[in-house]
């Protein structure tokens, strides 16, 4: 009894012992923010990522991929149906996308992903990643009339980040051949007035020639892989008529798209420092795709597609690397379609699992089904499993080197008991003079330790909970006092720092802090009970 | 000349047998006590008096359990105690043994009350000590109220003066109703009217509750009081003689 009453005595009068705990209280309080920040970004990777991966992912090796995609559905069903809740086919090549931004040509290496808009959304979460609230719904690869999001959907602001999207769709795509027909109309008008060309007229008209929207047909149809930016339209493309021959039948770009695609919107904006997106091209802008055409050796084509709408995963890899395009439109353009039985060829199925399904075992069951050596069959999890891995590492190594602190924080104790022991040699004496027992002395700095370590850790708890449930708002603080930005927009595309707090994650870091208090009061505590009662009567 | 008090037909309340105590410093070996017999009676109360370094507070020490002879015996109502486990030892000190030191030795932690119930705390685990706190708080209090601190009983020692905090050690020495006490130079410290105060008390405990005790002390007018009288010199018993 007298040991409970001792360490509460001496946890009131030695605020010293406390200074010693405030390193574990900071301790602890940094892993939980560390642990819950991490937690929370690695949970929204893995979201975005399996978002756009669906739960099993079944390929060929072959870049022309599979013949017959619904019979082989009809074999997956048959393999592994009750588990699986959705299928749908895929057709992924590499490919340049180039688009015009004013009067320059930016290129980007992408991939090229025909998905079947009917059923992708029924296996991964592509839908809810578009920025046309109709598309989210339904995904339509027809141009919109209007009514993009400003506003980020998946994590709403206040104002508006994307104030580009406003006019985005037809109303941007008829504004936009409206000014270039101004534009030449006054070029043409200068020129003949000029008399002979001058050389700024000349680079107006070979920028106003290589100009898509402008001018749909151009009769270059071959062009050389290497240079995709040079306006090329493969045959079958409809709009042959060249620019200084009237007759026939011209597109109307103001009333008619190309096939529509949805490009990842990392390809096409950036984020400025205050956190706006600013667009390089808009939904309704035409832009040209070199992709390889199916057989060997694949040779490259290039078609004129219209941007319909944005893909946003927020995984910046995704969203700066994917164009979709419907599967159709891919398959026939790059020679996926048998000729004969009109049948036509897949790289991959993407399948989305019933909930609780085992992942491991379909993709088991499916590999029994179909040959390795023709067939890739993985989950989201193997294919990102590099990744997720070394999140996994990093968040291990992070909490090693965390928990070093609160070690250290323990070396505070340690000295600090050492100290207590030593100014308390006398008191020692007499409770042994009184009959207390060795178990007894120790017992009462090993208390001592604990109460510490609970004070401290619960101090780290608060403290940690508190930052990581105010995160955001501490994070405006700190802009508001500093005026710098302590959480990029512009680097991350989150707008909110995710947090999770894992109650496992947050009882083993109170559990160890707690240990180490009571492990640094042990020396302490032994040699205290060591102490030879007479010698600890005459200490001064 | 020891021989009366040596051997008598009933056990002694506290007995030493030829105890021997050497303390080490290097290669220098210190003799405190050279072979001590003493012997204190039931109800008896002998002063221990001698020199600085005669090896008196040794020899309390000794008695007291504090510390364990390199030689001889110790004995408590005819029992051995010397060797006895460590627990044990802890435990006869908690229940038999009463001490009272020079320099009064309270916990400045805790108030005069609290510092008069220790030992009870120590001897009973948490759940015993909620069952009958109240009865031990209503001792303490009243002894404290019998020494004259009935208005001292939430000071902390800093705040008493040297005679109140050696009544509160005597009545924290007295809570557990021990068999002998032990006292090292009480009244070192204090003035001499607060001295005369404490010592009287003690006489009172051994007169009218028949409580045995050894002081010890350098002062021969103190050990006067005393019933009988031993004098150490150089670890050994050089008289021992009824006090006058």
């Amino acid at each position: 009894m007298y040991k409970l009453l001792l360490c509460w005595r001496y946890l009131r009068t030695r605020w010293i012992a406390l200074a010693s705990v405030i390193s574990v209280t900071l301790g602890v309080a940094t892993m939980i923010v560390v642990n819950a920040v991490m937690a929370g970004f690695a949970n929204e990777m893995q979201t975005r990522i399996h978002g756009i991966l669906s739960d099993l992912v079944f390929e060929s090796h072959s870049l022309s991929g599979f013949q017959d995609p619904v019979w082989h559905m009809e074999e997956i069903e048959r393999a592994a149906g009750d588990q699986i809740a959705g299928m749908t086919p895929t057709v992924a090549v590499p490919a340049m996308l180039s688009f015009q931004v004013r009067n320059q040509w930016v290129t980007r290496q992408v991939m090229f992903i025909g998905i079947d808009p009917a059923t992708h959304a029924q296996v991964s979460d592509f839908g809810q990643y578009l920025q046309h609230p109709a598309n989210r719904q339904q995904l339509s690869f027809d141009l919109r009339e209007g009514g993009y999001d400003t506003i980020d959907s998946q994590s709403p602001t206040e104002t508006p980040t994307r104030p580009a999207l406003e006019h985005a769709g037809w109303p941007h795509r008829r504004m936009r051949v409206e000014r270039e027909r101004l534009w030449k109309e006054r070029m043409e008008a200068q020129a003949d007035q000029a008399g002979p060309t001058r050389p700024v007229d000349q680079q107006v008209e070979a920028v106003l020639a290589a100009t898509p929207a402008d001018e749909p047909a151009n009769n270059n149809s071959e062009t050389a892989p290497t240079e995709p930016a040079t306006p090329a339209l493969p045959p079958q493309n409809p709009f042959q008529a060249a620019r200084p021959e009237p007759q026939g039948r011209t597109m109307d770009p103001a009333r008619e798209q190309f096939t529509g695609i949805v490009p990842g919107i990392g390809l096409a904006s950036f984020r400025n420092r205050e956190g706006i997106d600013q667009f390089l091209t808009l939904p309704g802008d035409d832009v040209k795709i070199t992709f390889p055409t199916a057989g060997t050796p694949p040779k490259a084509v290039s078609d004129t597609f219209t941007i319909v709408d944005f893909y946003e995963s927020k995984m910046s890899e995704y969203d700066s690397n994917f164009v979709f395009v419907p599967i159709n439109a891919l398959q026939r353009m790059r020679g996926m379609i048998d000729p004969q039985t009109g049948i036509p060829s897949v790289n991959s199925i993407q399948i989305r699992l019933k909930p609780g399904a085992n992942l491991n075992e379909v993709r088991d069951k499916l590999r029994q089904v179909f040959p390795a050596d023709l067939y890739a069959i993985a989950t989201w999890r193997d294919k990102q499993g590099p990744l997720l891995s070394a999140v996994d590492m990093e968040m291990a190594v992070l909490n090693i080197l965390l928990f070093l602190i609160i070690a250290v924080a323990g070396f505070g104790i340690l000295a600090i008991f050492f100290m207590i022991v030593v100014e308390k040699t006398r008191d020692i004496g007499i409770l042994k003079a009184l009959g207390a027992t060795a178990a007894g002395i120790a017992g009462i700095f090993l208390g001592y330790g604990l109460f510490l370590g609970l004070v401290g850790a619960g101090a780290g708890l608060a403290l940690g909970l508190g930052i990581t449930w105010n995160i955001n708002q501490i994070r405006q603080a700190v802009e508001w006092c500093t005026g710098a930005r302590v959480f990029d927009p512009s680097i991350y595309y989150f707008f909110q720092i995710p947090t999770i707090v894992n109650p496992a994650t947050v009882g083993w870091i109170i559990v160890g802090a707690v240990l180490i208090a009571i492990g640094s009061s042990v020396l302490p505590a032994v040699r205290a009970a060591r102490l030879h009662a007479v010698e600890a009567l005459r200490h001064e | 000349m020891n021989e009366p008090l040596l051997r008598t037909d009933t056990a002694a309340m506290l007995e030493t047998r030829q105890v021997l105590k050497r303390y080490k410093s290097g290669s220098t070996t210190l003799e405190v006590l050279r072979g001590v017999d003493f012997r204190l009676p039931q109800g008896g109360f002998t002063a221990v008096v001698g020199q600085s370094g005669s090896g008196k507070s040794t020899l309390l020490h000794l008695m007291g359990l504090l510390d364990a002879p390199d030689g001889g015996e110790v004995l408590l109502e005819g029992r051995r105690i010397d060797n006895l486990s460590a627990v044990e030892r802890d435990r006869l000190r908690n229940t038999a043994i009463g001490m009272v030191f020079q320099a009064y030795h309270l916990l400045p932690e805790l108030t005069a009350v609290e510092n008069v119930l220790t030992p009870l705390l120590i001897r009973h685990s948490i759940w015993n000590w909620f069952t009958r706190r109240r009865q031990a708080r209503l001792e303490a209090e009243e002894l404290l109220d019998r020494f004259g601190l009935a208005g001292r009983l939430h000071h902390r020692p800093r705040q008493l003066s040297g005679g109140e905090m050696q009544r509160v050690a005597i009545a924290r020495a007295l809570i557990t109703q021990p068999r002998v006490l032990l006292a090292d130079e009480p009244t070192g410290n204090l003035d001499e009217e607060s001295g005369a105060g404490i010592i009287e008390a003690l006489d009172e405990l051994n007169r009218d509750r028949g409580l045995s005790i050894v002081l010890v002390t350098h002062d021969a007018g103190i050990a006067r009081q005393a019933r009988s009288i031993v004098r150490l010199t150089a670890g050994r018993v050089e008289t021992v003689a009824p006090a006058a």
